[in-house]
């Protein structure tokens, strides 16, 4: 287990000394989205925002429009919703190399409510032109994604959750990966299951039941959500029966939806299921258990999955 | 305090008039956007671009250029009148404001237009922005100014708040405000649809270096600029006292001119004015 919000602060040091340009800007929740470790290190490139987020962002847009890479973090809900307008006029519209790194993204978030549980922020982000959304799946993959933002050029978005997560890849599993493209991290012939960030993890524990029951799930790591790796998309269609997505978010406008418009223009005709959580706001609770509540976790994807293969049999 | 001789200030004076002249030029072959509070902002803009500012039109991107941040978007044809003058781009163009494939947009957006420093139109957005360059600067030790203009009624906006309390704790002196105060938004007078006063108190509460001056005395506008220049430790807001539609008669403070072009009476009996002003103006140089 390791905590990617600790992975992130990591990671930001060590970028610190790559990119003198690169700078961080929290509002008030350093100690939880970690860049306090940045502040400390390097505390001339560090700006402490407050609790005015919208001011945040607008300024990060003029620290980028003077050659900086701000890296913007606060916890996923207040780093979009709201902040809507001045990500989409001051970063979007104006293709601002502002990068935005959210943690405490989905219900996972725990006992702090729906008010704290963000379940919108990928349809938000993802419907904005200019915009790259991504949502690592672990530690690892988040040293690898925080990289990756710094080095490419462009409105960024990420969402971390807020939970230690179950270590996925080491470093040499991802040295190749690129912005725009998605991980096939288990093959399977029977069923795609395409997740994201936090439910990478569930999906890879549901490959392993399914194989005890014959049933091959491929599992693709769709770490970028926008652009979105189509390609690989209409690969799934072509080689599996049925398709399944899986994230912590809304399933409207989140992965699930960005690729059933993918498959619905290509003409799929195979099962397909989206889970997430079902347009509704969920509650405070247990991790765990707001996660078998909201029917997010291996126990459902197996379910999902033996329903579907019941059904093209 | 630097002196500025009569004949710059009339020169200036008659540069406001072009201005005037381009902005109702433009509203009225567009048959849209915003005169009154465009013609407000006129003369401090000039001020900046003519006589005060450092910039280069040749090298808008240039690293230790001054910025103008124009956070209350809507007057933008007021700036793209001053960049064409200024040589930022052909003035021909002026001429397709806000036309389908041209680059002047009906509010300003940093990606097109050479001098165009931020994408506004949203109001409230300005000082935050101003305050990344702001800190950019500091952190790159260069000694570059950052301008901002709002509208007054815009203050209504909650960021502008979250912005002047930032500025005023990092103490970014190298930001001066500027408030276009016509007293008029567009539901009426801004007292009446949200209470700004005191302005004064309000930034200086905030701990910001306050200059209220006549937005429209050439020689007031500079001094208070240069004042802000040299002030410490503080961001300055220049208080703008102005008049909405300034320098054409039926337009002063008339609210309806807002968000309404001239049609082409109201065109021809503007442009007549400002014909009038201008050659009262050249005579005098």
């Amino acid at each position: 287990m390791f905590n990617p919000r600790k992975a992130y602060g990591e990671t930001l040091i060590e970028l610190g000394a790559k990119h003198p340009n690169l700078v961080v800007l929290d509002a008030d929740l350093s100690k939880s989205t970690n860049t306090i470790m940045f502040a400390k290190k390097y505390p001339e490139r560090f700006f402490e925002m407050g609790i005015a987020e919208a001011n945040m962002i607008s300024t990060a847009a003029g620290l980028a429009s003077c050659g900086k890479i701000p890296f913007v973090s606060t916890f996923a809900v207040f780093a979009t919703g709201r902040v809507y307008d001045q990500i989409r006029m001051d970063i979007a519209y104006s293709k601002a190399n502002v990068k935005i790194f959210a943690t405490h993204g989905g219900i996972s978030v725990g006992k702090d409510g729906a008010s704290h549980q963000m379940i919108e922020d990928i349809a938000l982000m993802r419907v904005l032109p200019n915009m790259t959304v991504l949502a690592p799946s672990d530690a690892t993959q988040t040293r690898k994604i925080v990289e990756l933002m710094a080095e490419n050029i462009g409105p960024m978005y990420a969402r971390i959750g807020r939970a230690d997560a179950p270590l996925i890849y080491n470093k040499e599993d991802l040295k190749d990966i690129k912005i725009g493209k998605g991980l096939t991290v288990k093959d399977g012939t029977d069923v795609s299951i395409i997740a994201c960030g936090t439910m990478v993890d569930a999906a890879l524990d549901a490959h392993e039941t399914l194989k005890k029951h014959k049933i091959g799930a491929r599992v693709i790591d769709m770490y970028t959500i926008k652009p979105l790796d189509e390609k690989l998309i209409l690969k799934c269609a072509k080689e599996t029966k049925a398709i399944i997505t899986i994230e912590e978010h809304s399933i409207i406008g989140g992965l699930g939806g960005a690729v059933a418009e993918v498959l619905a223009e290509e003409g799929f005709n195979g099962k397909f299921k989206r889970m997430g959580v079902k347009d509704m706001f969920c509650e405070s609770g247990e991790p765990k258990d707001l996660l078998e509540k909201y029917e997010l976790n291996e126990k459902h994807i197996v379910k999902n999955v033996q329903q579907i293969m019941k059904e093209t049999r | 305090m630097k002196n500025y001789d009569d004949k710059t200030i009339k020169q200036l004076n008659i540069m406001a008039v072009k201005i005037r002249k381009h902005i109702i030029e433009m509203l009225y072959r567009s048959k849209s956007g915003h005169p009154g509070g465009s013609l407000s902002a006129v003369d401090a803009l000039v001020a900046l671009y003519f006589c005060h500012m450092k910039h280069n039109p040749k090298k808008p991107l240039d690293p230790a250029r001054d910025r103008f941040i124009l956070s209350k978007g809507h007057a933008v044809p007021a700036l793209y009148a001053v960049l064409a003058e200024s040589g930022y781009f052909p003035v021909h163009e002026l001429k397709r404001l806000r036309e389908l494939n041209c680059m002047l947009q009906g509010h300003p957006v940093c990606t097109e237009v050479p001098g165009i420093e931020a994408s506004t139109g949203s109001l409230g957005h300005g000082l935050s922005f101003a305050n990344g360059v702001a800190l950019a600067g500091r952190l790159d030790k260069k000694d570059y100014k950052v301008y901002v203009m709002m509208g007054d009624g815009e203050t209504n906006e909650g960021q502008v708040w979250e912005a002047a309390a930032v500025a005023s704790h990092y103490k970014l002196d190298h930001i001066t405000a500027m408030i276009d105060r016509n007293f008029l938004q567009i539901d009426g007078n801004t007292e009446d649809v949200l209470r700004l006063e005191s302005v004064r108190d309000r930034w200086s509460s905030f701990g910001w270096n306050v200059i209220e001056i006549d937005g429209h005395d050439m020689i007031q506008i500079l001094n208070a600029l240069d004042e802000a220049d040299a002030h410490e430790k503080q961001p300055s807001m220049i208080i703008l006292n102005t008049v909405k539609g300034k320098g054409v008669s039926f337009m002063e403070n008339n609210v309806d001119f807002h968000g309404v072009p001239p049609n082409e009476m109201e065109y021809n009996l503007a442009m007549k004015e400002f014909d009038a002003l201008q050659k009262k103006l050249e005579a005098q140089v």
